[in-house]
């Protein structure tokens, strides 16, 4: 790989991990959803310079669209949604950063250590071609299979999400249930 | 190059488990979930990229992944919209008890 293409996945390497970090450090959940999305940028960016153009450019524009609906879905269901207010929103504080300190750890810890065989990618080479050909070829089972399971998604998707429930209208009840169990039973 | 990659990945994926382990908002556990969906594409295409000599199923694989991560969103949205008809409730600790 040349001296450029070393420097851009250095680059877009610590802009992704840092903006992942920044969207757990923001107090707007807006904010949080573009910064995941400047990660996602930053990811796909390091597929195009790997000479996965096509996969990067997917990666970027599916989360582009899925970021937007994200940041709708925070206007729509969540507190603080500009975060105009100082917000702390976390549980089992000290575990959730040990578990991810130690699986960075360990992963990198395998990175590092393990020998992988070094068969590169040949130059010359047209990645999406070929992926073109693999998937409307001997794996289109595997790209049917996807397409009918985002199919089987869209229609469950509905069903739990739709006004009506299995007992009536689900908006019936929208409201908080009592804390005392005997007045729940009442 | 792979082991820097890696490194990268694996960073990406410590991040977003502690989002999702320590986040009380519920879409702020699925960008948790995404993060470590994002880590695993990366580490996906170097390897692809690196030690495969170019197969095209390495990429066959991102593909099943990426549908996997829009299944997880729709799924998810579906959940937190179902979940706030029936309880008003945009946060984990307010799902404590099952019943009702």
């Amino acid at each position: 790989m040349s001296v450029l293409g070393v420097t851009a996945i250095v680059v877009f390497g610590v802009a992704s991990v840092v903006t992942g970090w920044l969207v757990f450090r923001t107090d707007s959940m807006v904010r949080a959803a573009y910064w995941l999305m400047a990660s996602f940028v930053g990811v796909g960016a390091m597929l195009v310079t790997l000479d996965s153009q096509f996969l990067g450019l997917i990666l970027i524009l599916m989360m582009a669209g899925e970021m937007t609906i994200m940041a709708i879905f925070m206007v729509m269901y969540m507190m603080n949604p500009a975060g105009l207010n100082p917000m702390v929103m976390v549980h089992q504080h000290r575990t959730a950063i040990a578990a991810g300190v130690g699986s960075f750890l360990l992963l990198a810890t395998v990175a590092l250590v393990a020998d992988f065989p070094a068969d590169p990618a040949p130059a010359g080479a047209d990645p999406t071609a070929e992926l073109g050909f693999e998937l409307l070829g001997r794996s289109m089972l595997v790209f049917e299979s996807a397409g009918v399971a985002l199919l089987a998604v869209m229609i469950g998707a509905v069903a739990v999400a739709g006004k009506w429930g299995r007992f009536g209208d689900a908006d019936a009840g929208s409201v908080e249930p009592p804390l005392d169990p005997e007045e729940a039973a009442s | 190059m792979i082991e820097l990659i890696l490194v990268f990945s694996a960073a990406i994926f410590g991040i977003g488990v502690y989002g999702a382990l320590s986040q009380q908002s519920f879409v702020m556990i699925m960008m948790g979930l995404e993060l470590m969906i994002n880590a695993t594409v990366l580490a996906i295409v170097v390897f692809w990229w690196g030690t495969t000599g170019g197969d095209p199923r390495g990429q066959l694989l991102v593909v099943v992944v990426l549908a996997v991560m829009a299944i997880e969103a729709a799924m998810g949205f579906a959940l937190v919209t179902a979940v706030y008809r029936a309880r008003k409730a945009d946060i984990t600790e307010k799902l404590k008890r099952l019943r009702n």
